[in-house]
């Protein structure tokens, strides 16, 4: 899986660039539903690992999908 | 839910729903014209308390300014960090498109859809757009003139993105110039079947484009998130919300 996302990242660098996107909405999106800093941070990091394992299942699902070429 | 008012300060202390607690909240600025004070019982620990000030004056410098809308009520960490995540949002996309992803137009072919849904809601730093399409709108230079460009294939790519002046014009170039400029419309017309300035923008930057445009318009709707939340303030689940929620899970 590894080689995958070194692969994935090697040829598309521009999946970098979500990366920022992520972490502002997530901070952002926790600070709409939180007051306390401490708060906001841990939610943020709950959303953070979130998007991040939605967009993980996408992209096995898309890999997957290859070996039924 | 408890209401109670202690001189011109209202005390709303969320019992029943978010929903339910706002809508107390919306009446008693509009009877009242009051500050309201929103009280958020925890299960452990004191009550978060949150004073909005007047959430009108709070929502338009939220919108005007990111941040700035928390900063009149006093609570600086949060207006601090919606206004770096915002602002460096817009910024850095901004740089992705070399100045050229915010614009407004309406003109045929070109009608710029993510500005006024998105991109204008970043608040201040949005609105040189609209300065730049009232200057240009009768074929106008742009204030802020980033290069000039000249219609047709001209071939000499590095004078592209340079200012060319008298000194540095080759012979051969018109003398009548198209100016890009900062968060400007493209100069000239937007022709579908032909080289324009639009196109030549998305050939040059490339995915940059798209990127610039993309972190402006999230900038953009981050920012009303942050409206929103100076304006009716956190969207915090109270210990009966919660409980309603587990329950829901549960079954």
């Amino acid at each position: 899986m590894n080689e995958i996302l070194f692969a994935l990242a090697g040829t598309y660098p521009n999946i970098y660039y979500a990366a920022p996107l992520i972490i502002v909405i997530s901070l952002v999106y926790g600070a709409t539903r939180h007051e306390n800093l401490a708060e906001i941070i841990e939610h943020a990091v709950r959303s953070l690992v979130w998007v991040l394992c939605f967009l993980g299942t996408i992209l096995a699902v898309v890999w997957l999908s290859g070996f039924f070429n | 839910m408890l209401v109670s008012r202690y001189g011109k300060t209202c005390v709303v202390v969320v019992t029943m729903s978010t929903s339910s607690g706002f809508c107390w909240s919306f009446e008693t600025i509009k009877l009242l014209h009051i500050m309201p004070e929103i009280v958020y019982p925890q299960d452990k620990g004191d009550p978060v308390v949150v004073n909005l000030g007047n959430p009108y004056i709070a929502a338009l410098l939220a919108w005007l300014v990111p941040g700035a809308g928390h900063f009149y009520q006093r609570r600086f960490a949060k207006g601090l960090l919606f206004m770096v995540c915002v602002l460096a949002t817009y910024f850095v996309g901004l740089g992705l498109g070399h100045g050229r992803v915010v614009y407004a137009s309406t003109r045929p072919n070109d009608f710029r859809w993510q500005y006024p849904f998105f991109q204008l809601h970043t608040g201040l730093v949005a609105l040189p757009a609209i300065v730049q399409a009232y200057k240009t709108k009768d074929g106008d230079d742009p204030y802020w003139v980033l290069c000039d460009r000249f219609p047709g294939d001209y071939s000499n790519e590095s004078l592209r993105f340079q200012r060319i002046t008298d000194d540095n014009r080759p012979a051969t170039m018109p003398k009548e110039t198209l100016k890009d400029g900062f968060m400007a419309p493209p100069p000239g017309q937007v022709d579908l079947d032909n080289t324009d300035a639009l196109g030549r923008w998305h050939f040059d930057y490339k995915h940059f484009f798209e990127l610039g445009t993309l972190y402006t318009m999230v900038a953009g709707v981050l920012n009303l998130l942050a409206v929103y939340d100076a304006f009716c303030g956190p969207a915090i689940l109270t210990p009966e919300q919660r409980e309603r929620m587990e329950s829901k899970k549960a079954k």
